[in-house]
């Protein structure tokens, strides 16, 4: 059997979710073997053309270039999987779809008159059919080999859409919100990254971005019982995934 | 499993021979878990001596809290339920169920299954309550569970009779507790007087009996029954939250009430009652495979009917509103378990309500619908 060609691409990200797929130390022998790596700057200078089995895209769609290029890599794969709260849902430079674009290029850059960029940054699924996503800032490395090991013999990932709340009860994790009275996002927030704040004392922060109809006033309301000023409540849902809790902020999404 | 059992008497052990108990449970082969203090809670974690027991540790419970103090009078098990479920153990949020390899010889099935022999220590009359509930469904059910039966039948259950009461415990409402009734090996009832840090021991079986003979007793005379008598009944007294006695009924008649809607204002439909909850026994089955490609397995792993994907049948989910499952949740547990099992699926453990993390009170939300909210 021919062995499938994965491709993966950039957008506007920091690579980190692609690093996941390096840092996969003990299975990236067995994936090697498994898949060809078709393109995938970040680790071959190898170029295969396409069209692609498996596209892994990382990054978030924020200049008229990806506008395009975007439509070009969803032409030549076969299954398109987004990786990363970029790809999935703006990633934290969708905070420029609060505010006003120039102002940042103005304050950031010494030339703003190189920089093009588009108003707003936005997931890739606002762009083209997406087959399926990896949510989290950075992916788990766990749910990129499931589902990669699923593709390969021809069967759904295990990827659930509840919440963070049942992956820590699940591993016996002590709820800190209960038992220390600290704001975490884990009720609205989407399972995935292995319980990895809670565990560690520390409430969850979003970074798998909202659950499947998340209630977030209802959240909102016990963040403030917690202490939360305004401001902090607004901001806490203004990280990675910034655009996606914009989305469902004020009710079941 | 324990068989009623009845012994003519009571006997006493001091404090001291705790250690020896756990010691010598561990030296039978048990797997010996208990409460321990870790990460600001009371968990269920495997023991090795009575030195890791909470000693003089007491929870204030309360709708969406859980806080630890320290107690007036050091005691070993004056705090109720902590973050765990027993059924953690017998029931685990993840197991396999088998596998499947390719080997140059064919096909190999392992079935094996993980079934340790446990000693449970400080098993609560709610919690015994509860393992007779999930008994129902794993033992004896139409889904029986083998690796459960195996687990269950081998467990050495030390229950405890409650002399505190936890702050969202009404377990006397649901007439499962605070003493314990059967069900159990030993039993013990926790006695801190001026005669000393002692123990109340009955015995629940025979296998509990031969084990007495390893602890150092004495008999138990009438001023000690009266003392833990007196103790487990003021902690029935001291509890204030009730689940009307009706309840099955009262559900039954407003399913259609506009209440439900006001819950799933407030419902982050988190899964966390239902996980905590020590009669939940929902689960669903998911495969993996290896990234060669080479071995299959299967899985067992716990689910709740707070998720889309419970009620997920082809086209879609069943129950999309947060209404509609907030109802499933508790008409399946307070009203068509008794259709189902013959008793209500609660045993008023208070878990769910402590471990809300918006304090969502399952006793509140019955009586809202009673009055026709
Ligand atoms: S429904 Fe709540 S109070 Fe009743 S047994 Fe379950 S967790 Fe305990
Ligand atoms: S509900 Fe009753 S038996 Fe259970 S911990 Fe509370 S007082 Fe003890
Ligand atoms: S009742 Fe509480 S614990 Fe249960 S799903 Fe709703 S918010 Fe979560």
């Amino acid at each position: 059997m021919k062995k499938p060609k994965l491709a993966v691409w950039k957008f506007s990200s920091c690579d980190g979710c692609q690093l996941s797929l390096l840092d996969c130390e003990d299975e990236l022998l067995t994936v090697a073997d498994k898949v060809d790596f078709a393109y995938f700057l970040e680790a071959t200078r190898a170029k295969l053309k396409g069209p692609y089995d498996i596209s892994l895209v990382e990054g978030s769609v924020t200049t008229p270039e990806e506008v395009e290029r975007i439509q070009k890599v969803r032409k030549q794969s076969k299954v398109l999987i987004t990786i990363g709260a970029c790809a999935t849902a703006g990633g934290i430079q969708s905070l420029k779809n609060f505010a006003n674009v120039d102002d940042f290029i103005n304050t950031v850059y010494a030339h703003p008159e190189f920089i093009d960029t588009l108003e707003t940054s936005t997931p890739i699924a606002e762009h083209v059919k997406v087959d399926l996503e990896l949510r989290g800032c950075p992916i788990d490395k766990r749910q990129l080999l499931e589902t990669l090991g699923a593709l390969l013999v021809g069967r759904k990932p295990n990827l659930p859409n509840h919440s963070q709340c049942m992956e820590c009860k699940m591993s016996g994790t002590v709820c800190v919100m209960v038992a220390k009275g600290q704001p975490c996002l884990g009720p609205i927030c989407h399972a995935g990254c292995g319980n990895i704040c809670p565990s560690i004392d520390r409430g969850c922060y979003g970074c798998f971005g909202p659950k499947e109809l998340p209630n977030v006033p209802a959240l909102t309301e016990k963040l403030s019982d917690l202490g939360m000023t305004k401001k902090q409540r607004h901001d806490v849902l203004r990280t990675f995934n910034a655009a996606a809790f914009a989305k469902v902020e004020n009710g079941h999404g | 499993m324990t068989t009623k059992f009845t012994t003519p008497q009571s006997v006493i052990i001091g404090a001291d021979q705790l250690d020896r108990l756990i010691k010598a449970l561990s030296g039978l082969g048990y797997q010996v878990i208990g409460p321990k203090l870790e990460d600001d809670a009371v968990q269920l974690l495997p023991l090795t001596g009575a030195d890791e027991l909470p000693l003089g540790v007491v929870e204030e419970q309360a709708p969406g809290t859980y806080r630890l103090k320290p107690a007036k009078t050091p005691a070993y098990f004056d705090f109720t339920h902590g973050a765990h479920t027993w059924k953690q153990y017998l029931f685990p949020p993840k197991e396999k169920l088998w596998s499947a390899s390719k080997t140059p010889k064919g096909l190999v099935i392992d079935d094996s299954m993980d079934t340790p022999k446990y000693a449970f220590i400080g098993v609560r009359a709610c919690e015994l309550a509860a393992l007779g509930v999930q008994d129902q469904v794993f033992v004896d059910g139409e889904f029986a569970s083998t690796p459960y039966k195996e687990r269950r039948e081998r467990v050495f259950i030390v229950a405890l009779n409650c002399r505190r009461s936890g702050g969202t415990c009404f377990c006397v409402s649901q007439n499962t507790g605070p003493n314990v009734k059967d069900g159990y090996d030993l039993a013990l009832t926790e006695i801190t007087d001026k005669a000393g840090h002692r123990f109340v021991v009955e015995v629940g079986s025979s296998r509990g009996e031969e084990f007495l003979a390893k602890l150092e007793t004495s008999q138990a005379n009438d001023t000690d029954l009266k003392v833990a008598k007196k103790a487990v009944k003021k902690a029935a007294k001291s509890q204030d939250r009730t689940m009307p006695a009706n309840t099955a009924d009262i559900l039954l008649r407003n399913q259609e009430s506009t209440h439900w809607q006001d819950v799933a204002k407030r419902c982050l439909d988190c899964g966390n009652c239902t996980f905590v909850c020590p009669t939940c026994f929902c689960s669903t089955t998911t495969d993996e495979t290896n990234l060669d490609g080479d071995t299959a397995s299967r899985w067992r792993q716990w689910d709740s009917c707070f998720t889309l994907d419970f009620s997920y049948i082809h086209g879609g989910s069943i129950r999309r509103d947060g209404a509609e499952r907030y109802r499933q949740w508790i008409s399946h547990k307070l009203t068509h378990w008794h259709d189902q099992f013959g008793v209500s699926g609660c045993v008023g453990c208070g878990r769910c309500i402590t471990w809300c993390p918006v304090g969502i009170d399952i006793t509140e939300e019955v009586k809202a619908l009673a009055k026709g909210k």
